[in-house]
């Protein structure tokens, strides 16, 4: 069967296939994974229990928490003999989040990236600009092979040196720019600086991801850059981009590419499985992948599912455009942070304080992050260069740990607030 | 020879300079010297009072960072070149200048630089033996 029948196919028959898939899934993580039988196990559910696909709430849930208990490789399914390449993220307390692919897996996301860029109109005889940054992140290569899997042409970019790439954009005649939102507007916004319009590059649409973004930034994209903009979802733990996109005929939400990604919506509280059309935590299991395949991943992303037919004819369920989070995860900059990663880093720090702020804010187009830092006497010191040096090792640290540039701000003790509880560590200014 | 100086950290917001002195002069406490170092971002100030412990104390008590640490201060006459001298005999020694300060005593005779040395030690084996007068904490708040 090839995709386009797959993503148009009845209900049923589609549903059919998820479960024999997914059949096959549990069987071979429980046979093959520890620390999944363990689990499962521990939760009284056998592979055979799996006889419809709502037998998957009997299956137990995977967060963060157990890639980071069995980091780097311990959740991987094949030897590492077949692992041909690995990718990570941030993790929430210092370690990374690693997943892995098979060749048959690079295949698979190279195969749900390129049918994700069908759904914007993207064809072999487009100039794929590809601004994702190329590294141990999934944006960059992900949306890399998906391009070349349609045999467009893609110009592996990679992030920065943004008068350039409006050079490049105007000389090689780009026609479609894979970019994080916001780095979108940078480009959008540099090419005024530099006396380039929309008129002068042949881009007709853009593909949007990585990062939160709201119908306002949308209409903003599309009107300085003179390009339907569309929205693309995705995470590591899943495969990366591909997970999930906007068709150009969607008036509301994102395809999931659901024959390869199975996703449910549970109660943020309950944790009981939603029915369609209302809002809750995204969660998805993985029916294909090989290396690392993920059951009932909680994303902590909010969104809903929505079943009903799409005038682009695919069958596919659409997700929501992800509204929010359940937990304190921030995206600046297209890269994840955790206000705990930020609290190690601080605690390594000797004599800093644990009391610390983030402070978020958009400037320009871009986010910016600064953390504040009581100055308590331990660290204190009559001498700037000694005050400044501790700003620039804190500001170096968390760039080294997140990846993100951020800026330190030293603050009299006791004028971040305390509150009883959870204390509120992040002031979020950036209107989304 | 040291004298014992007190440092505070100053966020850059509006009134805190004065908070400071207030509570200074509400403990009675006397300020022989001073000067701010200031950055984008944060500031510090440096006191030399009569009372330095009590001072510590106060400030502490209403929510200041505050250390404390040792300056020299050197006691010149008023004329040219009073602090060039200074600075002549540390720099043959080697010695660097962390950060420095200075004021006149009441009688306009004299100056007196507060100095912060890299090495500071060595500064005032170095200063003696070029014959400057280093004063006793005591004797500048006596001045």
């Amino acid at each position: 069967m090839n995709w386009e029948e797959i993503e148009t196919l009845p209900r049923p028959g589609l549903e059919s296939i998820q479960l024999n898939r997914l059949q096959k899934l549990v069987h071979r993580v429980y046979e093959t994974v520890a620390p999944y039988k363990a689990k499962m196990d521990e939760a009284g559910v056998k592979p055979g229990d799996i006889q419809s696909l709502a037998d998957l709430r009997h299956l137990p849930f995977t967060t963060k928490d157990d890639l980071r208990d069995n980091y780097p490789f311990g959740l991987f399914t094949v030897p590492m003999d077949e692992v041909v390449r690995v990718h990570a993220s941030s993790g929430t307390t210092g370690k990374p989040t690693v997943v892995g692919y098979t060749a048959n897996d690079i295949q698979m996301w190279a195969s749900v990236m390129g049918r994700a860029l069908a759904m914007a109109g993207v064809t072999k005889s487009d100039m794929v600009h590809n601004s994702y940054g190329y590294g141990l992140f999934t944006g960059g290569l992900g949306a890399h092979y998906g391009a070349e899997y349609l045999g467009a042409t893609v110009i592996p970019v990679s992030g920065g040196n943004t008068k350039r790439q409006i050079t490049i954009m105007r000389d090689f005649g780009s026609t479609v720019l894979l970019a994080t939102p916001s780095y979108a507007l940078n480009l959008a916004d540099t090419m005024a600086d530099v006396g380039v319009s929309p008129e002068d590059l042949k881009l007709r649409v853009g593909i949007h991801g990585a990062e939160p973004w709201s119908e306002n930034m949308r209409e903003e994209v599309e009107r300085k850059l003179g390009i339907k903009a569309v929205d693309i979802y995705g995470l590591s733990e899943v495969i990366g981009p591909g997970v999930a996109m906007e068709c150009l005929q969607s008036d509301h939400g994102l395809h999931v590419l659901e024959d390869h990604f199975l996703p449910e919506i549970v109660d943020p509280d309950t944790f009981e499985p939603l029915p369609y059309g209302e809002a809750g935590e995204l969660v998805f299991t993985t029916l294909t992948k090989e290396a690392f395949p993920i059951i009932r991943y909680r994303t902590k992303d909010i969104s809903r599912l929505i079943v009903e037919p799409c005038g682009c004819g695919r069958t596919l369920v659409r997700m929501e455009k992800v509204t929010g989070r359940t937990d304190d995860m921030l995206i600046i900059r297209g890269v994840n942070v955790f206000p705990s990663q930020v609290e190690h880093v601080l605690m390594g720090v000797e004599g800093v304080e644990p009391h610390y702020q983030l402070e978020v804010n958009r400037q320009g187009n871009l986010d910016t992050m600064s953390v504040l830092v009581e100055v308590s006497e331990n660290v204190f010191s009559d001498e700037i260069k000694v005050l400044e040096n501790l700003t620039k090792k804190i500001q170096v640290e968390i760039k080294d740990l997140l990846g993100v540039t951020c800026a330190v701000k030293l603050v009299e003790p006791r004028t971040i607030q305390r509150s009883e509880g959870k204390a509120q560590r992040v002031i979020d200014n950036r209107k989304l | 020879m040291r004298v014992e100086q007190i440092a505070v950290f100053l966020e850059n917001k509006s009134g805190r300079l004065a908070e400071i002195t207030g509570v200074l002069a509400d403990n009675n406490i006397n300020i022989r010297a001073l000067s701010v170092a200031d950055t984008a971002d944060f500031g510090i100030l440096r006191l030399i009072v009569d009372k330095v412990d009590d001072a510590k104390k106060v400030l502490k008590e209403n929510g200041f960072t505050v250390g404390k640490t040792n300056v020299i201060a050197v006691e010149v006459p008023d004329r040219i070149g009073g602090l060039a001298t200074v600075l002549k005999t540390a720099e043959a020694e080697g010695l660097n200048v962390e950060y420095m300060y200075a004021f006149v005593n009441k009688s306009g005779e004299n100056a007196v630089l507060i100095f912060r040395f890299d090495d500071m030690d060595k500064a005032i084996a170095a200063l003696q033996k070029a014959q400057f007068t280093i004063l006793s904490g005591d004797q500048v708040c006596a001045l």
